[in-house]
């Protein structure tokens, strides 16, 4: 059997831990920089504020109803995340981290009887040791557990927030009850094509009549997503449904920048987030993409955006290599443009490819010495956190001041901002 | 699947992250007489451990304030709060009553429950149906500067 377990409303609950006041206050949490809405709290949804709002857009109506607004506190974030992974290892020892907020659990191996009493201790586990609410879904393949997480998610007063599907009839009814865009990995495009093919819940998708369809839309994943949702396992924990196609790093800057050291800077710094994170999934890419924005309301030029790749001779993922392709593409773009003031830049990795796959190219190829200084690398920055070992391209001192108007202490992770608490 | 008793299982994650000092024996090589303490080394005290039994539920709070001062707890002192604790009588608690924060020591009397200052020029909380009362940790220490 797998389980997903979710937290819900994973930011807007971690700032409630140390702020209980707002315990049923309506909460909404800002990307970084503030610029728009990416978690709220459920009194927050039921005002009807939108996710992805633009802050400036909704700043007004905030006020009037009285809604508590944060700025991303990814290192409280980051530090509940680790909690709560870490306790749900106690209760099995498979555990896939598939979000900040969300971990797949396998318990192969594991003597459950009731699988809805371990949910349910699951659940009180983390509710008492940090105080966050969880929902969890019991099934046998992790497609259904998705499913089980919803229903115990939308109605907690039935649920107790644990739901498990073991018996063929919990399933069917389950799938008839899941309409077909919330079937994991059926996106916005894809949901408007199963509606015409008059698809419209999981139960229709799985239908015999559909699987050419299936097949021809989705190819492979969605032959796989059918029989997870038939309840036979065809994925294990650390498969992921779709490996990913591309990683991109972009960000908005706080100040428009022209200066081209600043902007390599950013781009370098930009190139090794993606250099890290394939490595993190044992991948490499093979073509790599910069891209820098202008503000569109401050030029009458049309031309606001522009973007230049490259494909490398051998696929890779070392921060040297890939910094040094994002520098000379920023390079070839950024001449001629001296005085424009860029709002926006980022560095796109796509062809990525797992690492043990990739082809060697005959005569160009990867200095092998890389390996050993990315490995060194990653553990250096493991092991002192926040990314203390970079390249000299990029800034050391300076990080870089984002907007954080409404950010709350860093509770777990720095000692000078710890909870202070007044007696009387 | 064995039928075994509920939750006979519970898996312990070793602690990796704590920096624990292993003694360097000094004379393991040498040709000598050996040390006769090389057999008696331990690794040193480790306090993340010893004042941290289970750090997935441990958080540090700093106190500001003076009621709590007869129970050794004094202005700018550090507690060690265990959420994963269960109330108990005369323990020293991290209460969150009607909207605010408070330290205060758990005593049930006969006639109902009490939040105890451990200062004399301070009174005690009675704990009514009207208050809005949650334990939200439990304090095992405090860290203080002398």
């Amino acid at each position: 059997m797998y389980a997903l377990v979710d937290c819900n409303n994973f930011y807007a609950s971690c700032e409630r831990v140390f702020k209980p006041a707002l315990a049923r206050k309506p909460i909404v949490i800002l990307s970084n920089n503030d610029g728009c809405i990416i978690s709220r709290s459920d009194e927050a949804k039921t005002l009807g504020i939108p996710m992805g709002a633009p802050e400036f857009k909704v700043r007004q109506e905030l006020k009037e109803k009285d809604i508590c607004v944060f700025s991303s506190n990814y290192a409280l974030y980051g530090d509940l995340s680790q909690r709560v992974m870490k306790i749900l290892r106690q209760f099995t020892p498979h555990v896939e981290e598939y979000s900040i907020d969300e971990a797949f659990m396998d318990f192969d191996g594991v003597p459950v009887t009731d699988f809805f009493d371990y949910g349910l201790q699951m659940k009180s586990r983390i509710q008492k040791w940090l105080g966050l609410p969880v929902s969890v879904g019991v099934a046998p393949t992790k497609a259904l557990s998705k499913v089980a997480n919803k229903i115990a998610r939308k109605f907690p007063e039935k649920t107790k927030g644990v739901y498990v599907i073991d018996t063929d009839e919990k399933r069917l009814k389950a799938l008839k009850w899941t309409k077909v865009e919330d079937i994991w990995g059926i996106g916005f495009r894809l949901k408007k094509k199963a509606k015409a093919q008059h698809i419209h819940t999981a139960l229709d998708f799985i239908q015999p009549q559909h699987e050419a369809w299936i097949k021809r839309q989705m190819g492979v994943v969605g032959l796989r997503l059918k029989r997870e949702l038939e309840g036979k396992p065809v994925l294990t924990l650390d498969t992921p449904l779709e490996e990913k196609k591309s990683i991109a790093i972009t960000r908005s800057f706080p100040k428009q920048l022209s200066d081209f050291d600043a902007l390599r800077e950013r781009v370098t710094t930009f190139a090794a987030v993606c250099a890290e994170k394939l490595r993190k999934q044992n991948s490499c890419c093979h073509t790599i993409v910069v891209m820098l924005v202008v503000d569109r309301h401050k030029y009458e030029s049309d031309h606001y955006y522009y973007n230049k790749s490259v494909t490398l001779p051998f696929a890779t993922n070392s921060t040297l290599t890939l910094s040094n392709a994002a520098v000379a593409l920023l390079k070839e773009l950024h001449p001629g443009h001296e005085g424009i003031k860029f709002k926006k830049a980022g560095v796109i990795v796509t062809e990525i490819v797992p690492e043990n796959t990739k082809q060697f190219h005959l005569f160009e190829e990867e200095n092998p010495k890389h390996l050993a200084i990315m490995k060194t690398l990653d553990g250096l920055n493991a092991k002192m956190g926040d990314r203390k070992v970079k390249l000299a391209t990029q800034n050391l001192t300076r990080t870089w001041n984002m907007n954080q108007n409404h950010l709350s202490p860093r509770y777990t992770t720095q000692f000078d901002e710890i909870l202070e608490i007044k007696c009387p | 699947m064995p039928i075994k008793k509920k939750n006979a299982l519970t898996f312990h994650q070793p602690e990796q992250e704590s920096l624990l000092r292993i003694p360097y024996v000094k004379d393991g090589v040498a040709a000598g007489f050996p040390s006769p303490a090389a057999d008696f080394m331990e690794t040193g005290i480790d306090l993340n451990k010893e004042l941290c039994k289970n750090p997935l539920a441990t958080f540090y709070i700093k106190v500001s304030g003076n009621s709590m001062i007869d129970a050794g707890i004094n202005d700018k002192d550090v507690l060690v709060v265990d959420r994963s604790l269960e109330p108990q009588n005369n323990k020293i608690a991290v209460c969150f009553i009607d909207g605010g924060f408070t330290v205060k020591r758990i005593s049930i009397k006969k006639d109902g429950l009490y939040l105890m200052p451990e200062n004399a020029s301070f009174q005690p909380i009675k704990v009514t149906e009207e208050n809005d009362l949650v334990i939200w940790g439990m304090v095992t220490y405090v860290i203080k500067s002398v």
